[in-house]
Formats: structure tokens, sequence, C-alpha cells
């Protein structure tokens, strides 16, 4: 079967919206009704996060967001049993983001063999380097039709770039500037000279840039170099607060995309 | 079997670097020059002057005679405390300040939990006019008091980590996240032989010093460049790979690390990392980590902030894993007696860090012809509020 990135990308080529959200926040069963209230306002793509005690790439938000997830009892295994059964209900694809330990605790293989199982269609792991997943991940990642999304930054070297490409399947993370999650909100901060230099590139893979993006204007000024952005930070935000989480995510959603 | 780092950054299955992108150029900078620098000439000559002339080194092996007479054996001090800023760290900071130079840096960033390394830092950025950036648990920052004070006096920037349980973990996840947010301009000054490689490698060669030293020590006062044994204690293992490094391959000298039991490893107040952890990955590398069966990070303990780290350096868990050195444990209480025997038998007042290695004189099997060469890695002046409490002076 075709992977779903894949068709994406393919059927897509501007302005693709990524949403990024911690399992199990706010509250533990909010799992599924995030993803298919965010499939009903139209989002592409869904990231869905695997909350970790000690998120080094991540800032405060998407840190907190961790912290009341296992608070609340998240766990990978609590996950894929939430997960059951989601492919009956949306079709876009999803990815899982989150750090290595609790994934090696799983077991990498059981739990490559569980993503496939529920209809997971990539993962990003950001402690997870490119030699490390040569070496030791990529072929259970590719037994199950899994695509390993690799992250660049402002820093990355040309040579790496290529390297990077090359490894990547589904699509390339583009880090807007170097920084941890929710770490800059202002276009101000973006470096437009890396998003064209790379958009001169031309590269095999796809790109979606993230960092830094949380509104209408920096959605659509990031859309300019890729095919699409991802919010991660300002959506878990927009998830606190008292209103139901239907009117927090079309509210959020609408905020952000003039026309899907 | 060699147990030194291979050129992928392992030790065995143990160590790596497990970073994410961000911290990549930063990295493979390190990986690719560290070697070359700090071999190169210049370094050397900087390296070794400014530990001579600065620090105070050699620092003495000294025989305790009252406390070999009480245990019937031999015990050597290697008196790491009596090194400027009081503890074994600085040896660390001065060949990674010296680095930081060669390699462009005008930034420094430190994570601390009881502040020697805080202060060791802080204390080497004044001497070379770098500015320096502090991170320390909110609640070791409470504990630790007169360090944070010093590190300030001498011109650094303390920046309380609030996260998770407020202590060495969580400085050290703040000041990754720091590094990420600062990738030109910065060094991230590792205190331990933890973190992605090259650290535990470069950290342990920096600290070899001390084991260099104990050779001709020995010889000089014994006629002989090997002990029976040495101990030292281990959070993340500086001291302790400082230490042992010289004798790493020399089967017949025995190795023996001492964790923080805290209030006991059958309790869930510790920091016995070998002792309790599994592998995993934590801080960019690949050792034995305190966590749940989630592969959640377990929240360490112990009455010494120093030592109060759910993880070890991978060098660690490799001596662990092949059994060539033997790991044990002490808790707060033994701890706390062992600091007060030194104290009074010797006249020295250890940092409870180092009073953990103490503690292991009675749970192993000494013999009157053995050498003990016991690391005393800091002095307890910033441990004096600890110890008076607790004896009610």
């Amino acid at each position: 079967m075709k992977n779903r990135i894949n068709q994406l990308f393919q059927d897509k080529k501007e302005n693709i919206l990524s949403v990024y959200f911690t399992a199990g926040y706010p509250k533990l069963d909010d799992t599924v009704s995030i993803i298919e209230k965010l499939v009903a306002n139209g989002v592409d793509l869904i990231e869905i996060g695997m909350p970790f005690s000690d998120p080094v790439a991540d800032g405060p938000v998407i840190q907190h967001s961790s912290l009341i997830a296992l608070k609340n009892g998240m766990t990978i295994k609590t996950l894929f049993e939430q997960l059951k059964g989601i492919r009956e209900k949306v079709n876009i694809p999803l990815i899982l983001m989150g750090y290595l330990n609790p994934v090696i605790q799983f077991g990498v293989e059981k739990f490559c063999e569980k993503c496939s199982e529920v209809g997971i269609d990539g993962l990003i792991l950001p402690d997870l380097p490119l030699n490390e997943y040569q070496e030791n991940y990529r072929e259970v990642f590719a037994k199950y039709n899994l695509h390993n999304i690799l992250l660049i930054t402002p820093q990355t070297s040309e040579k790496r770039l290529v390297e990077i490409d090359e490894a990547s399947s589904g699509f390339i993370y583009m880090v807007s500037s170097s920084s941890t999650t929710g770490a800059k909100n202002s276009v101000a901060d973006f470096h437009i000279d890396y998003f064209e230099r790379i958009q001169n590139m031309k590269l095999k893979n796809p790109r979606v840039i993230g960092f830094g993006i949380s509104n209408q204007e920096t959605f659509y000024n990031a859309c300019k170099y890729a095919q699409g952005a991802i919010i991660g930070s300002a959506f878990v935000k927009a998830l606190e607060g008292e209103t139901t989480l239907d009117e927090k995510i079309s509210n959020f959603v609408n905020q952000v995309v003039k026309t899907v | 079997m060699s147990y030194q780092v291979n050129k992928k950054g392992y030790y065995g299955e143990f160590g790596g670097a497990f970073i994410p992108e961000m911290m990549h150029p930063n990295i493979e900078e390190l990986q690719e020059k560290y070697m070359e620098i700090i071999n190169s000439y210049n370094f050397r000559q900087d390296f070794i002057s400014l530990l001579k002339h600065y620090v105070g080194r050699p620092s003495p092996l000294y025989l305790a005679k009252r406390m070999s007479e009480k245990y019937q054996t031999n015990i050597f001090l290697k008196r790491e405390d009596l090194n400027h800023t009081g503890s074994h760290k600085v040896n660390n900071t001065i060949g990674q300040i010296l680095l930081a130079k060669a390699l462009g840096k005008t930034r420094i960033i430190a994570e601390t939990g009881a502040g020697q390394h805080g202060v060791a830092t802080a204390t080497v950025c004044a001497l070379m006019n770098m500015k320096c950036i502090v991170y320390m648990g909110a609640l070791d920052v409470q504990r630790q008091a007169p360090n944070v004070k010093k590190m300030r006096m001498l011109g650094a920037e303390v920046i309380p980590a609030e996260s998770g349980n407020k202590t060495l973990k969580d400085a050290t996840n703040e000041a990754m996240r720091d590094w990420i947010n600062n990738p030109v301009d910065t060094h991230y000054i590792i205190g331990s032989v933890v973190g992605p490689h090259p650290y535990p490698d470069m950290v342990a060669r920096f600290q070899s010093v001390i084991s260099e030293e104990i050779k001709w020590q020995l010889d000089e006062q014994m006629g002989r460049e090997l002990p029976t044994r040495v101990i030292a204690c281990v959070g993340g293992g500086s001291n302790a790979a400082g230490a042992f490094y010289h004798f790493l391959d020399t089967d017949s000298v025995e190795l023996i690390g001492v964790e923080a039991a805290g209030k006991g490893v059958d309790t869930d107040e510790t920091a016995a990392t070998l002792t309790l952890g599994k592998p995993g990955v934590l801080h960019s590398s690949r050792s034995y980590v305190m966590q749940t069966e989630d592969g959640q990070i377990i929240e360490p303990y112990s009455i010494s902030a120093g030592l109060d780290y759910p993880g070890i350096g991978p060098m660690h868990a490799n001596l662990h894993a092949t059994k060539r050195a033997k790991y044990l444990w002490a808790t707060d209480e033994e701890v706390l007696e062992a600091a007060l025997e030194l104290t009074q038998l010797e006249g020295i007042i250890p940092a409870l860090e180092s009073a953990h290695a103490l503690a292991a004189l009675k749970k192993i099997d000494l013999k009157p012809e053995d050498i003990n060469v016991i690391n005393l890695s800091g002095r307890g002046d910033k441990d004096m509020e600890t110890y008076l409490n607790y004896f009610g002076y």
C-alpha cells in the first residue's frame, strides 16, 4: 500500500497544514477526538506527540503538556490502544513524534509493528540521529512502511543536507531557526536566506517548515518556501482554557487557514 | 579488551551521540577537532601550566595513618579537595575553557548539581574573560546557596531550572536547550563523563591527571606504581573516571565505584543507577538509566546534590557490564557517618559526594597489605549546613 504521506504530497503541492499535539493532553482520552476534530477542520497531516519526561528539543509549552499527559497516565501502550480503529475514521497521514528512550523500552520492532497495525505512516524521533538510524533502524522502519522524518536546521551543512535528503522518504522537516519548539514566534526571526538556499537546492523530498509557526501570517509566509508548515506549541497552547475542545480546535484552525 | 572509547564514540554497547539535529554542528565540530586540539603543543603547555600554577596540582596523595590503623590496611587519600575551587571539577573546566577558546567560542554554558562544577566553570570563565551562564536545579539553588553566591560573585549568571525535580537532570535539560537555541557562539562545558560523544572521553582525559599522579606518587611513597584498589564515588562519574583512567587496562588493580543509594535501594528515594537502572538513552548517550517500564526517567534522590542524577557515564556502564569495575552503593546515613569519621580521624571534612567513597571501606574485605587509594573528590564546606543539622553541633 502506498504510504499516505507520499500520497498527500503528490496530491497537494502547497499550503499543507500539519498540526502537532501531545497525546493524553489536556485529558488522557482526548487523543482520538483531537485527531477527528483536526481532520474535520481540514488539517492535512497530524503529528501525535508521545510524551517524554525529558524532552530536550522542546520548549516550555510542549514540555508542560508532556508532563500533564504523563501525569494523566499516558504511555505508548495506552496510545496504541486509543489509536486502534482510527483508520476507520480518518484518512490523512498520521505521524508519531517523540523521544527514543520510551520507544527502545517498548521494543523497536514491536513499536513499528504496532504503528503499522493502527495505521501510522511516519515517525519523528529528534534524538535518533541520521547515522544511528541508518545503521540500526532503517530496515525495521522500512519493513513496516514507516517513514523516518529527519530534521534540518539553518546550520545543517550542504553535504549533510544531501545525505539527509538521500536517507529521507516522506518529507524533510525544516526547523525554521535554531531553537527549541515554541521559542520564537515572529517571521522576523526566520532565516529567509536559509529558506531560499534550501529551495534552490532542488531536493528530492518535499519540505515542511516547523518551529515558530503560530498564526496565519507565519503559516503563509513559511508556505512560500516549502510545501507546508507545522504548528505545534501554538496549538497545544490553544487547547488550554474553558471552552470545549470542538470550539478551541475549530477557532484555532480557522484563524490559521483562510481556505484549505 | 580495551575499556577506552572507540572511533564511533562507544564503550562496548554504551555511549554514542543521540543528539537532535539542532546540536549536530556543534557536536560534529567537537568530534572532529577535540583530539587534535588537546594533543597540540600549545594546549598541553597551557593546560599543564594552569593545573600547576592556578589549580595547585599535583594534589597530594596522603597516607591517612589513623584511618589505616582503624581499618587495618593502607589507605591513601587523593586530595582533589585541595584543588582551587574545592574539587576535581576544575581539572575539566580548565581543559574545556582552553578548548572553547581554540574553537573560537565566546559564550559558555554549564549545568551544575552541588555547584562545584558551576563554581569551577564560573572560575575559568572569569580567568579567561568569557560570558558564563550556569543552569542549576531550583532545589539545588536553595540547598547549595554558598556556591550560588560564589558563582554570582565570579560574574556568572545562575539560572534556576524549574522543570522536573528541579535538580541536576533538569539543569542538564535546560543547558541542552540553551545550546540548541545558541548554536554558533556557545560552548557547553559538561561537568561529567556523560552526554554525547566526545564529552565522556574528553572529560575523562582531562580528569585522567588524577590517576597519572597517583601512579608516580605511589611509586615515590611506596616504591610501586599500582595500588590494590581505587575507590571513588559515582554520580555521572567524572572523578571516578579520572581516578580509574590509567589503571583501566591493568586488571590487577581493583576498581570500585560507589553510587548514592539515598534512603536505600529498596526505596523510591535513591540515585543508584547501576544498581537499579536499565540500558536506555538519556542526555544523548546510551547508558544505564533509572527509568519506569515505559522509559520515562525516574527522578533520583540523594543527600548529595552532586550525585543526584538518574544516569551514569557510558564508560562506567561498560565497566559495570564487563565486570571490570565493581559498583557498590552507600545510603545517606552511611555517608554522613563516614564523613564524620574522616573528619575526626584525619581532620579533613569531605564533600558529601566524596564521603560515599569513604563509606565503601565498611563494605569491602580489606587486607593489611592492601594499598587502597580513595579519591577524595571535594571538600565539605558547601555541605556544612547538612552536617551541622544532622550531627547537631
